[in-house]
């Protein structure tokens, strides 16, 4: 049965994004010199919120509450788009990653609208700068998908990543190593984490994400953190596929492989994240500009080749 | 055919009847929508039926005119553009009964009803004609009717200002097609298009360069979009809907039409209408960004859209000199799907928009805010539609966009210029999509969300029930056609068919189904996503009541409306980021000491073209033409001694 | 081993990118040392097989020269000078970084244009054009005099790249004369820098121009 295999990886990932921030803070724990919060903390965490009755600003209205629907619905319906280790999920179509762009673009736009409808000035400030870097990162993240799709060839992302191999590394190794570089950067600024943003700042002026989701309480809290977690787990398994270009042809062995290679992603988050301080908000851009060079550096090789 | 015939005839007859009811309001309003209601509903019916079944009409009448004739064709083509055309003509009719019902009295409505049915049976004339002549005829007439309809509130200087720029830039438009279609047509007895002889190269390239900038002066790309922002939001609102979801898309026809008779294409004309597209959306979806005012917002976004649409054009052409079929087939079906989608979602807009001027009595975005609760129905239709805008699925937007960016990665794995023309649109449409997303989420959350900043906009009051009711339309021909874009794609292949050619419709068939029907799929996906976390949610609260409370502001305890972020703070970021693009003019405090006074900042967008391009470009015209005045002085004598002696020069010059 | 020295030529546009973005001088410093001794060492890992013990000499000479002695000289400079620490860009730092880029697809171009005979290894000749655009634009778009001693270096980096790409091993003639000429201009300018900086305390070009003979205010009255 070939449906099998995609509701197992998608049921996967429903369940084991959530333990990628609970191996980053345990790696930044161990930096620094501390016990840190369980693995699965995040789980607890949810469990807690969906229980909780939400507190609403008498400001807000329906947009409000369905900011966190619709954003995580579409962080759900791009999971469909998503391959898992290098094999389709339910939706692999030509231009696959298109669609997946926008439905990322859908709950950034959802999720913007939901902040400013509390006119709080905080999260009017989150919404605009969440704004202001997808101008930057969108770009970068395009060019880069661009570069990668004249690498292999292929049409949709289970294409791409399916079709690379160990060969691909060996012959576009420059090329490769410059979209995993700039897939990184744009995925610390996509799911705000040092040094574009810091998400253990709740109250602080720089923030950008976390300052959005400050009158959210209760389920709907649940459900923006759930989304992160998702979009964590999004941008971890594009690199993660793109590293592990080796197919074993054994789908329990390549998935098993490609879990650890997530986590590990998790953990180089973590690392980043205990050994850089946050960049100043007006050199963030820069940071995307630059992963902006990288991608744009690896489609030129490319095409030039 | 004869249908679409008698809608014309609907509209002129019930514009006159306008026209002399204008006495009394109500009769002149009713007369008025009525006819383009009624001409909607039987113009729609050849439309379709063309579209669906792919035969193309021709009748023909003689007409006295020199070079003219009364030929009127209904092939796809022409058919794709009058489907959006009716649809949005007849509901912005709806909606003005309601939307005008403020100026009865004070303004001629039986006037402005007259110029609207006339400037829609002007636009259906050009999307039918089949002669030059006749072509030109509809062309002035809707410059004509759009110009008066622009001077609706002609009190406002402003007012008056854009439609002077309007109307210049008509008559510069008119001039050069009136060269390009001599060009076309000479040597042969009617200008009519189907007799039209193949051109050389030379003049093939001619023509091209003048279609460009004639038809460009009406779709409003850059650099001639200079009017455009000044027009648009001077009208009132159900024409802005008109003139920027379809009026503009003439422009794209007639470029589509005398494009097909200079075949072959060069390449570099592909090129030239890539790189014009590009900026375009760019800067158009910057400026949006940079805006003070809701219907400028949207009149920015026009020009990105079209930008949006020449670039597909571009994409395609460059694509085809190159032999690649498949790819311009595709970028050519999204260039008019997207006409049809931006019709349907810039209409909702700007009717949204007209629904805020009506309610609130303004639409600066920092006197707005909180308007969602004022208007509770209004809000959530602007708001799918800027979401249509910015192109998220399952809305409509995307279908379009979607197909261009399948021909953009299309042509990445070919060799050459292709492939870089495909990196080119494809970084332009990402860019100009996160820009527009930034813009829309703006321009709703200043106008809609939050705490109302003046008390006008704390006022505002939700708009009639006709208004409602063609949003509410709208609405769902944006979702059903984002949904339904698979079935859209047969009709779509009709039209590129008769527009290009045979062979890219084919071709794009084959490459769009499969993901379009994918697309589709994702959406209803979405759409069963969106309820099932809805109902889990009220799983999840049962039968708990939340609490209410004030915002959360950190700890302060008296948040006010003016602390909120305005739609200027929203975007400084990054209109500070481009401020040698945009510049901006403004000022912005400066604190010196440890207890500051008053302090007062201001930023205002400027027209950056018509400021550092246009204006000095006319002085200096104008300078010039002041030599040269000595030669009008008023004296009568010598102005008949001037036409004697050129008279006798040409005689002179003949013998 | 191709690909491997591809990956050392991506690494050189890397720190081309890296220079037209780094505001401080040192790191300035550090990067432009760091690109002279990665381009000396380029012709031992891209040859194929054993290199010749010449080539070997030659590139620890370099990588002595532009990995210690220029960067010691030019941070003496800078701490002499008692500057601002940073290099005071003319223009935006993204502008610099879409410059460069810019540069690297204008390089791109033009190396698929030059009639020269084929490199074994991809990009090397746009590589070495983009750093010398680099070079460039380091002088020209920075006001400070040892960012422009720092441009030339570049220049210089870039130019022995490109000699690479003609005759790899063999770029020791072209080299040489270059090498010196670079050597004395950092020595000289070295050496102006210091004495002009005491005399004028601060070592900015636009004061510089001030030196001519025009004095203001003397003139036409």
């Amino acid at each position: 049965m070939e449906i099998i295999k995609p509701l197992l990886q998608c049921l996967a990932a429903l369940l084991l994004s959530p333990l990628l921030a609970g191996v980053i803070n345990r790696v930044k724990a161990f930096f620094s010199g501390r016990r840190g919060q369980p693995l699965l903390q995040l789980y607890l965490e949810l469990y807690k919120l969906s229980r909780k009755t939400p507190v609403y600003s008498r400001t807000t209205t329906w947009v409000f509450k369905a900011g966190p629907v619709i954003g995580l619905s579409a962080l759900l319906a791009a999971l469909a788009v998503l391959p898992f280790a290098g094999r389709p999920s339910f939706l692999t179509f030509e231009g696959d990653f298109i669609f997946l762009l926008y439905l990322l673009g859908l709950a950034r736009f959802v999720t913007v609208l939901a902040a400013l409808d509390t006119g709080s000035a905080f999260e009017g400030m989150g919404a605009s700068r969440e704004m202001q870097f997808a101008v930057f990162a969108e770009p970068a993240f395009f060019l880069g998908l661009a570069a990668l799709a004249r690498v292999t060839g292929q049409g949709s992302l289970a294409g791409m990543f399916g079709a690379l191999t160990g060969e691909s590394w060996r012959t576009a190794a420059p090329v490769l190593a410059l979209l995993t570089a700039s897939f990184f950067i744009v995925l610390l600024a996509e799911n705000s984490r040092v040094p574009a943003d810091d998400p253990n700042t709740h109250l602080e002026l720089t923030m950008i994400h976390e300052a959005m989701a400050l009158d959210h309480s209760g389920p709907e809290l649940a459900y923006i953190l759930y989304g992160a977690a998702l979009k964590l787990w999004l941008f971890a398994s594009l690199i993660a596929c793109m590293v592990l270009p080796r197919h074993s042809g054994s789908w329990v062995l390549d998935s098993a492989l490609f879990g650890l290679a997530l986590l590990g992603m998790a953990a180089a988050v973590g690392v980043v994240e205990s050994i850089m301080a946050r960049l100043r908000l007006t050199k963030v851009p820069y940071l995307l500009i630059t992963a902006f060079a990288f991608s744009s550096l690896a489609l030129i090789f490319q095409l030039g080749r | 055919m004869l249908l679409v015939l008698l809608s014309i005839v609907i509209l002129i007859s019930s514009a006159s009847l306008a026209l002399c009811l204008g006495r009394n309001a109500s009769r002149a309003q009713d007369a008025g929508a009525y006819g383009a209601a009624a001409a909607s509903a039987a113009g729609l019916i050849p439309a379709l039926q063309v579209l669906l079944t792919g035969t193309a009409e021709t009748i023909s009448f003689p007409w006295p005119v020199p070079l003219g004739s009364f030929t009127f064709t209904l092939d796809p083509l022409s058919a794709f553009f009058l489907v959006p055309l009716y649809i949005l003509t007849g509901l912005s009719a709806v909606y003005g009964v309601d939307y005008l019902k403020n100026y009865a009295g004070r303004k001629p409505l039986g006037l402005a009803w007259a110029a609207f049915n006339i400037l829609t049976a002007a636009m259906v004339l050009v999307f039918t004609a089949g002669n030059a002549v006749l072509f030109m005829l509809g062309w002035e007439l809707m410059a004509a009717a759009s110009f008066l309809l622009v001077l609706f509130e002609h009190e406002k200087p402003q007012v008056r200002r854009a439609a002077f720029i309007y109307l210049t830039a008509g008559g510069a438009g008119a001039l050069m097609l009136l060269a390009a279609f001599s060009l076309l047509g000479a040597g042969s007895a009617a200008l009519d298009f189907s007799s039209f002889p193949s051109p050389s190269r030379g003049i093939a390239s001619a023509v091209f360069l003048l279609a460009l900038c004639g038809f460009g002066l009406k779709a409003g790309f850059i650099p001639l979009h200079v009017w455009l922002p000044e027009a648009h939001p001077a009208a009132p609102s159900q024409v802005s809907a008109v003139m920027s979801g379809i009026m503009i898309k003439t422009g794209i026809y007639g470029l589509i039409r005398v494009l097909g008779f200079i075949k072959p294409w060069e390449e570099w004309w592909g090129w030239t209408l890539l790189i014009i597209g590009a900026v375009s959306c760019l800067l158009g979806a910057l400026f949006a960004l940079a805006q003070h005012e809701l219907k400028r917002v949207l009149a920015y976004s026009s020009i990105e859209n079209i930008g949006i649409i020449l670039l597909a054009l571009g994409l395609g052409m460059a694509g085809a000199a190159c032999g690649a079929d498949a790819l311009a087939g595709l970028a050519f079906g999204g260039a008019l799907l997207h006409v049809l989608n931006h019709a349907l979602f810039k209409g909702l807009l700007f009717m949204g928009a007209g629904s805020v001027l009506h309610g609130a009595g303004t639409a600066e975005l920092e006197a707005l805010g909180g308007l969602a609760k004022r208007m509770p129905r209004t809000a959530p239709l602007f708001l799918a539609g800027s979401a249509a805008a910015c192109a998220l699925p399952p809305l409509n937007g995307f279908a379009g966009e979607f197909l261009v960016y399948l021909g953009a990665f299309r042509s990445l794995n070919s060799a050459g210029s292709t492939a870089i023309a495909g990196v080119v649109s494809g970084l332009a449409l990402a860019s100009a999509g996160a820009l527009a997303a930034a813009a829309f989420t703006r321009a709703g959350g200043a106008a809609f969300l939050g705490e109302p900043r003046t008390e006008r906009a704390a006022k505002a009051r939700e708009a009639g029930p006709l208004m409602l009711f063609s949003m509410r339309a709208l609405v769902l021909l944006c979702l059903l056609c984002g949904l339904a874009a698979p079935l859209l794609l047969a009709p779509l292949g009709r039209a590129v068919a008769s527009g290009f050619g045979l062979s890219f419709s084919a071709a794009a068939a084959g490459a769009a189904s499969v993901p379009l029907l994918y697309v589709s799929a994702g959406g209803l996906l979405l759409l069963a996503l969106i309820a099932l976390a809805a109902a889990r949610r009220s799983a999840f609260l049962g039968v708990k009541m939340p609490a209410a409370g004030p915002t959360w502001d950190c700890g302060y305890a008296a948040p006010s409306a003016r602390m909120q972020y305005g739609a200027s703070s929203f975007s400084q970021p990054l209109t500070d980021f481009f401020q040698p693009i945009l510049r901006k003019l403004g000022q912005y405090p400066v604190i010196s000491e440890y207890f500051p006074g008053r302090a007062s900042f201001s930023s205002e967008a400027q027209a950056v073209f018509f400021n550092a391009v246009y204006l000095p470009a006319a002085v200096r015209i104008r300078n010039l033409a002041f030599r040269f005045s000595w030669l009008q002085h008023g004296r009568l004598q010598l102005y008949i001694m001037y036409i004697v002696v050129t008279l006798l020069g040409l005689l002179l010059w003949k013998l | 081993m191709h690909t491997f020295a591809e990956l050392i030529i991506v690494f050189v546009i890397l720190l081309d990118l890296a220079l037209a973005v780094t505001g401080s001088l040192s790191s300035c410093i550090r990067l432009v040392a760091l690109q002279g001794v990665v381009a000396g060492l380029l012709p031992l890992l891209a040859g194929s097989g054993a290199p010749h013990a010449r080539a070997v000499v030659f590139a620890l000479v370099i990588v002595t020269l532009k990995g210690a002695v220029f960067p010691r000289l030019l941070m003496r400079a800078r701490d002499k000078s008692g500057a601002r620490r940073d290099v005071e860009p003319l223009i935006s730092y993204p502008a610099s970084i879409l410059l460069c880029l810019g540069a690297f697809i204008a390089s791109s171009w033009l190396g698929s244009r030059l009639p020269l005979p084929q490199a074994g290894v991809a990009w090397i000749v746009p590589a070495s054009l983009a750093t010398i655009f680099t070079g460039f634009l380091l002088i020209t778009t920075r006001s400070k005099a040892i960012t422009q001693v720092l441009g030339y270096l570049v220049i210089e980096n870039g130019i022995y790249i490109f000699g690479l790409a003609l005759f790899v091993e063999q770029p020791l003639m072209v080299e040489l004369a270059i090498l010196l000429d670079v050597f004395v201009a950092v020595f000289v300018m070295g050496i102006a820098i210091f004495h002009i900086s005491r005399e004028f305390d601060h070592i900015d070009t636009a004061e510089l121009s001030e030196l001519n003979d025009w004095r203001r205010g003397e003139y036409g009255k």
